[in-house]
């Protein structure tokens, strides 16, 4: 029980102390996931959209495909971004591999099908009744889009969320991608994972304690939001 | 809508000061040092890195050449992999057979002996296998024999992640008279194969109180979270050469081969090597590394191995 005490009270002295490497991680892993959720939204949303009010050949299938991926593993992804950028591969000229260009990359990837997803349940949660509204209001098309839009901005966001935590939790991308490189492409789960094999406990607890305290305050944002 | 828009207008904002808030600092380096900082991308065995040296020997590095080094800690198997892909511009690694064949290859350029130890079998105090003092062959086959016959008290945990201790276990296998593919893996609940880093491996052997093999760099690193001892460490076999060679930009254009050539010519000179020499002798009594300068008869390997610079 001793190191359990002894880690939690490094990790406090570390985050109170504002640690620069605890913070350096913890600010790397803020850009990387928040950039590739505002990525995945700005394509989420209009691809999400255009399925949801569009009827083509396939449509079940395709979104059938999408809810399998929320599923998709994020060492698979981490793999297929490996195999992409690594200098031999197709797009290898960029010299993208262990950058974090490249994590945003493979965490965009990860999270695109579960906002795309939640994108069209989030629409399809639209009542009739105010669709019905809409048009009978005589509404262009692009006018009809943006009002359900609206409508459905709260499960939007919560769709923006969950897409983000998918994205600053994950490791199997990161790990693989980013090379977990000290100052450059470390970020908070590869260096819990790294500090736990080398047995520097507190320092893991510390990581995870920001992670959670991450996720604590998004939370917090997004009620709220919702409650207003 | 307005409340999504400034809502997505303040994540944005946010992720902006952040990033500002980071190139701030490689501005802040920048001025000190006016010309463009060059990067220097580096895979290793996880030995130099686990132990703290490989931050040692960078930090003058960067400041000497204006550089920055950026190190991958990956094992030795992972590392040629790396240096194949032209993944990487230079890599430090420990197993000959493999480095031989890399540079036959193609891939591989300018390789530099740079420093050595020794391997040694580490596992419980009590000894349940009762291999202390013996030879590294007979202690595997002694330790492989009762593993067999009671693994709850007998373990072996292999790194099992191709790296150059991987290697160095598998070739002393083999010296003991077994195929490691059939006498070996998969031969019961004795034998674990951890997958991963030498530090690593290290905490989950001492876990199940079971016996490991590990440079003693890294051993020497981690004595104090864990309990396991030294049980041999005495044998030919037991030589650990470590040597850093880059890859070759013909075969792989685009990998920045005039740093990896500083870095080599760097690693060789008489103030680095001594730099190796006294790494952790402060810190855990006795050196992690010896250097490999005035060494070469010890090690079996060419003067110029250890002296020529690159050029």
């Amino acid at each position: 029980m001793g190191y359990i005490i002894d880690g939690l009270m490094e990790a406090f002295h570390l985050i109170v102390s504002l640690d620069p490497d605890v913070m350096e991680i913890t600010v790397l892993s803020l850009i990387v996931s928040l950039t590739a959720t505002v990525v995945a939204t700005t394509l989420a949303l209009p691809f999400g959209t255009a399925i949801k009010f569009t009827e083509f050949p396939g449509k079940k299938v395709l979104i059938n495909l999408i809810q399998t991926l929320y599923s998709l593993p994020t060492v698979l992804v981490g793999l297929l971004v490996f195999l992409l950028i690594t200098r031999h591969g197709p797009l290898g000229f960029a010299g993208l591999l262990f950058t974090p260009q490249a994590m945003i990359l493979a965490q965009t990837i990860l999270i695109l099908p579960i906002m795309v997803g939640l994108t069209i349940s989030a629409l399809s949660g639209v009542d009739e009744t105010i669709r019905d509204t809409i048009i009978s209001l005589g509404a262009t098309r692009l006018q009809f889009l943006t009002s359900i839009v609206r409508e459905a901005r709260f499960a939007i966001f919560a769709a923006v969320v969950v897409g983000f935590g998918r994205a600053i939790s994950e490791v199997g991308a990161a790990i693989l991608i980013g090379g977990n490189i000290a100052h450059r492409t470390r970020v908070l789960t590869t260096a819990i994972s790294l500090n736990t094999s080398q047995w520097e406990i507190g320092t893991s607890i510390a990581l995870g304690i920001v992670l959670l305290a991450i996720a604590l305050v998004v939370n917090t944002g997004v009620t709220l939001f919702q409650q207003r | 809508m307005k409340k999504g828009i400034l809502m997505v207008l303040a994540v944005i904002m946010v992720a902006a000061a952040i990033a500002a808030g980071c190139t701030g600092t490689s501005d802040r380096e920048a001025n000190l040092n006016p010309s463009e900082t060059r990067t220097l991308l580096l895979a290793t065995t996880t030995s130099l890195y686990d132990t703290g040296l490989l931050d040692a020997l960078k930090a003058p590095f960067e400041k000497e050449y204006n550089a920055k080094v950026d190190i991958i800690s990956a094992g030795t198997g992972t590392a040629l992999g790396y240096g194949e892909n032209g993944d990487v511009d230079v890599m430090m690694v420990h197993d000959r057979a493999r480095e031989d064949a890399f540079i036959e290859n193609g891939h591989g350029i300018d390789r530099r002996v740079i420093a050595y130890n020794y391997f040694v079998i580490v596992g419980p105090e009590a000894d349940p296998a009762g291999v202390k003092n013996m030879n590294p062959e007979e202690a595997f086959t002694t330790i492989r024999e009762k593993g067999l016959a009671d693994p709850a008290q007998v373990k072996f945990v292999s790194r099992g992640d191709n790296s150059g201790t991987h290697a160095k276990e598998k070739a002393i296998w083999n010296g003991a008279g077994f195929n490691y593919t059939t006498d070996i893996t998969k031969s019961g609940d004795w034998y674990i194969e951890a997958g991963t880093g030498m530090g690593a491996t290290l905490v989950m052997a001492d876990e199940k109180a079971a016996y490991t093999l590990s440079d003693i760099g890294t051993y020497l690193a981690y004595k104090d979270k864990i309990a396991l001892v030294p049980v041999v460490s005495e044998g030919e076999i037991l030589l650990n050469v470590y040597s850093v060679m880059r890859i070759n930009p013909e075969k792989h254009p685009g990998v920045n081969s005039s740093l990896a050539k500083d870095w080599i010519n760097y690693l060789i000179t008489p103030s680095t090597q001594k730099t190796i020499e006294e790494f952790g002798v402060e810190t855990y009594g006795e050196p992690l590394f010896f250097p490999a300068a005035g060494n070469w008869d010890t090690m079996g390997v060419n003067r110029s191995e250890v002296e020529g610079p690159v050029v």
